[in-house]
C-alpha cells in the first residue's frame, strides 16, 4: 500500500514534470535557430532574443513554440524559405521574417506548413517575402494578426499573402496583407473563417479563391486591389459586412463572382469600385443590406445568372446601377432603395407605387461601346434614358424593383 | 476704355435682369442643396442646370443687351473712342455679369452648405461657359440688324452645341463602333465648348466608371499636365474665336 502512495506520488510528479519542464531554450542573434529547434523536444520553448538571424530553410517537426522577443530579424537572404513546418500544435510568434528567395519553383515562403494540424502563427511581420504564408492539406490553423507586405514592381515577382491549399477549419484573422499577387489565397479550403483582415494594394486579387466551400468572410477590408476580389466555383459562402474599396480599372470588381452558388452576401459596403460586383454563372445568392455607393457599375448581372435574389440594398450615387448582356432575367429585385427612383407613393407604405427599372438604356451603350461612356450625362443622353424609362425597347423588361424603397435604408 | 466699362456695367445692373437672374440662380442652388442629401448629388444636379440653362441664358441675354443698346453703342461710335473699347466694354459688361450673377447665385449656397472639388470645377465651367456664349450672341448680333434673327441664330448655335451635336457625336460613335475610338472621341469633344465643359466636370462625378479601358484614357489624359493644357487651352479658344470675329466685324459695320 505504502508503495503504490509512492509509485501514485511519483507518478504524478512524472506528469507534472511533463508538463513545468515543458523546457525553454532561449537563443541570440548569430546562433543558429535550426540547433536549437533540433535540441528541443516536443512540447518546449524556443525563444529568439531580438536582433538578426541570418539564416533559411530551418525546418520544424516538433510540437515546440517559435516566440521572438521584440522582433528578432530572420533574413532568408534570398534563399527558398525561411521557416518549413509539418507537425502539431506548433506556434510560432513574433518574428520578423524578411527576403526569401524568389523563385516560383518551390514557391518560397516567409513559413511554409505541409500536413500540418493545430498551429498558431500569431503577430508576425514578414517583409518582401515572395508567398508571406503558405499552407497546403493542413487543419485547425489560426493565422492572426501577421503582418504581409511586399513591395515587387510586377505581377509575376511575388507570390500570395497568405495562400492555402487544401487546409479546413482554420482561421484567418485580423491580418494585413500589402503588396502581393493575391492578398489571400484558398484553394480547395473548406470549414474557414477570414475575419477583420485588411487587404490593400496587392497587384491582383484581394481575396481570391476557387472550390474553397463551406467559408465566410466577415468584416474585412479590401481596398485598391489591382482586380478587387475574385471567387469562383464555390458553394455555400457567407460575406458579411465587409468593406470593398476604390478597386479601380478595366477589369477590377468590387467582387467578381463566378460560378458561385447557395451563398449569402450581406450587409457589405461597395465604395468607389469600376464595378461594385460582376456575377456570372452564379445562382441561388442571397445579396441583403448591401450598401453601393458611388460605383461606376454597381451591378453588373449577366443573364447566365439565376435565383439570385437582390433584397433591401441601398444604391446610390453610382453612375450606373444595373447593367447586363441580354434579356433574359431569372433573379429578383425587391425592396431595394435606389436613388435614381423618382416614383410616388400615394398609399403611404414607404413603398413606391410603381416599380423601378435600374437598367440605363445608356449603360447598355457604353457596354457596347466603351468610348461612348464620354458622352455620359450630356443632354441628349438625358433625353434618350427618358424615353427609354417610358417606353423600353432595348433594355430588358422584366429587370426591375416591384417595390422599390422611398427612403434608403439605415445599416449604420 | 475703363469709363465706356463702367457705364456699361452700371447700365446692366440698374436692369433688373441681373437681379433676377442672380436671385433665380440662388434659388434654384438652394431648393437643389435642400432636396440633395449629400455634395455629389448637389454638383450632379447643379451640373444638369448649369449644362443647359447657363448656355441658354447667356445667349439670349447677350443678344437682347446688344440690340437694347445699340442707340448707346451708336452715340458712342460718334465720340472719339475705338470702336474697338466700345465693343470690349459692351462684352465685357455682359461677361461680368453673368459671371457675377452665377458665382453669387451657385457662390453663396455653397458658401453655407460646403462644397467640394467638383463644385468649384462647375463654377469655372459655368463661367467659362457664359463667356463663350455670350460671344457667339454678340457675334450673332453684329452681323445680323434684325434683334429677332439674332436671337435666331444665338438659339441655333445653343440648340447646336447642347443637343445636335451629342447625337452627331453619337452617331459617328455608333457608325464606327468597331473602330478604336478614345483619341477621335475626344479630338470631337474638344470641338464643343458645352461638352468640354461637361466631360471636365464628368472627371470628377464618375471617375469609378471612368476608370473602365476606355475610361481610363480619357482619364489619364484629363490629369494628365498635357490634356488640361489642351483642354484649357481649347476652352480660352471657345471663348477668344467668336468674340474676335465678332470683333471683327464690329470694326467694319456700318451703323
Amino acid at each position: 500500500m505504502k508503495n503504490l502512495t509512492k509509485l501514485t506520488l511519483f507518478l504524478l510528479f512524472c506528469c507534472s514534470s511533463l508538463v513545468l519542464n515543458a523546457g525553454q531554450i532561449r537563443i541570440k542573434a548569430g546562433e543558429s535557430i535550426q540547433k536549437a529547434v533540433d535540441r528541443a523536444v516536443s512540447g518546449d520553448t524556443v525563444i529568439l532574443e531580438s536582433g538578426n538571424y541570418p539564416e533559411s530553410g530551418i525546418i520544424i517537426r516538433k510540437s515546440i513554440s517559435l516566440i521572438g522577443e521584440n522582433y528578432p530579424v530572420l533574413d532568408g537572404q534570398g534563399k527558398g524559405n525561411v521557416i518549413l513546418v509539418a507537425g502539431k500544435n506548433i506556434l510560432i510568434e513574433g518574428l520578423k521574417i524578411i527576403n526569401t528567395g524568389k523563385s516560383n519553383m518551390d514557391d518560397s515562403a516567409g513559413i511554409k506548413f505541409f500536413d500540418s494540424e493545430d498551429c498558431i502563427i500569431r503577430n508576425n511581420i514578414l517583409e518582401e517575402t515572395f508567398f508571406g504564408l503558405h499552407f497546403s492539406n493542413s487543419k485547425r490553423l489560426s493565422i492572426l494578426d501577421n503582418k504581409i507586405n511586399a513591395t515587387s514592381e510586377r505581377e509575376f515577382e511575388v507570390g500570395n499573402g497568405i495562400h492555402l491549399w487544401k487546409c479546413s477549419h482554420s482561421v484567418i484573422a485580423n491580418n494585413q496583407v500589402s503588396g502581393h499577387r493575391d492578398g489571400i489565397y484558398l484553394e480547395f479550403v473548406t470549414d474557414t473563417q477570414a475575419k477583420e483582415n485588411l487587404i490593400e494594394r496587392n497587384m491582383r486579387y484581394g481575396l481570391h479563391f476557387m472550390f474553397a466551400h463551406d467559408n465566410s468572410y466577415i468584416r474585412n477590408t479590401f481596398r485598391q486591389n489591382g482586380a478587387g476580389v475574385a471567387v469562383m466555383y464555390t458553394k455555400n459562402v457567407l460575406m458579411q459586412e465587409n468593406r470593398f474599396e476604390e478597386n479601380w480599372g478595366a477589369s477590377a470588381y468590387g467582387i467578381l463572382l463566378k460560378d458561385i452558388s447557395d451563398s449569402k452576401v450581406i450587409g457589405n459596403i461597395f465604395l468607389k469600385n469600376t464595378i461594385g460586383i460582376y456575377m456570372e454563372g452564379s445562382s441561388r445568392i442571397d445579396f441583403e443590406e448591401n450598401t453601393f455607393n458611388e460605383n461606376g457599375w454597381a451591378l453588373k448581372l449577366m443573364a447566365s445568372c439565376d435565383q439570385n435574389l437582390f433584397q433591401a440594398n441601398n444604391f446610390t450615387n453610382n453612375t450606373f446601377d444595373i447593367s447586363t448582356n441580354g434579356s433574359l432575367v431569372l433573379n429578383t429585385l425587391t425592396e431595394n432603395y435606389w436613388d435614381k427612383y423618382e416614383g410616388y407613393d400615394l398609399d403611404r407604405d414607404s413603398i413606391g407605387d410603381v416599380p423601378f427599372r435600374p437598367i440605363n438604356l445608356y449603360s447598355v451603350i457604353v457596354e457596347k461601346i466603351p468610348a461612348s461612356v464620354i458622352l455620359w450625362r450630356s443632354f441628349m443622353v438625358n433625353l434618350l434614358d427618358k424615353m427609354e424609362k417610358i417606353l423600353p425597347t432595348l433594355t430588358p423588361e422584366d429587370m426591375m424593383d416591384e417595390s422599390p424603397k422611398m427612403k434608403p435604408y439605415d445599416f449604420s | 476704355m475703363f469709363k465706356l466699362l463702367k457705364y456699361a456695367l452700371y447700365d446692366i445692373v440698374k436692369s433688373r435682369f441681373a437681379l433676377l437672374y442672380t436671385l433665380f440662380m440662388v434659388l434654384v442652388a438652394i431648393s437643389i442643396y435642400q432636396v440633395s442629401d449629400d455634395l455629389g448629388k448637389v454638383s450632379l444636379s447643379l451640373m444638369n442646370i448649369m449644362i443647359m440653362i447657363v448656355p441658354l441664358i447667356a445667349a439670349v441675354f447677350a443678344t437682347t443687351h446688344f440690340f437694347n443698346n445699340l442707340e448707346f453703342i451708336e452715340l458712342m461710335l460718334a465720340q472719339p473712342v475705338k470702336r474697338i473699347h466700345v465693343f470690349l466694354s459692351q462684352l465685357l459688361a455682359v461677361i461680368l455679369m453673368l459671371s457675377l450673377a452665377l458665382i453669387v447665385g451657385f457662390g453663396l449656397p455653397m458658401v453655407l452648405w460646403g462644397a467640394d472639388s467638383s463644385l468649384i470645377t462647375l463654377l469655372v465651367v459655368g463661367v467659362v461657359l457664359s463667356a463663350v456664349f455670350a460671344g457667339f450672341a454678340f457675334l450673332a448680333s453684329v452681323y445680323t440688324r434684325d434683334k429677332a434673327k439674332a436671337i435666331g441664330i444665338s438659339l441655333s448655335l445653343w440648340i447646336y452645341f447642347s443637343l445636335v451635336y451629342d447625337g452627331l457625336v453619337l452617331y459617328i460613335i455608333y457608325s464606327f463602333a468597331d473602330y478604336p475610338l478614345e483619341k477621335a472621341t475626344l479630338a470631337l469633344m474638344m470641338l464643343n465648348p458645352v461638352d468640354l465643359g461637361r466631360v471636365l466636370m464628368l472627371m470628377q462625378l464618375d471617375i469609378s466608371a471612368l476608370m473602365g479601358y476606355t475610361g481610363a484614357f480619357f482619364q489619364e489624359f484629363f490629369s494628365e499636365f498635357m490634356g488640361v493644357t489642351l483642354a484649357g487651352g481649347m476652352l480660352l479658344l471657345w471663348v477668344l474665336l467668336p468674340a474676335m470675329l465678332a470683333m471683327m466685324k464690329f470694326k467694319k459695320r456700318d451703323f
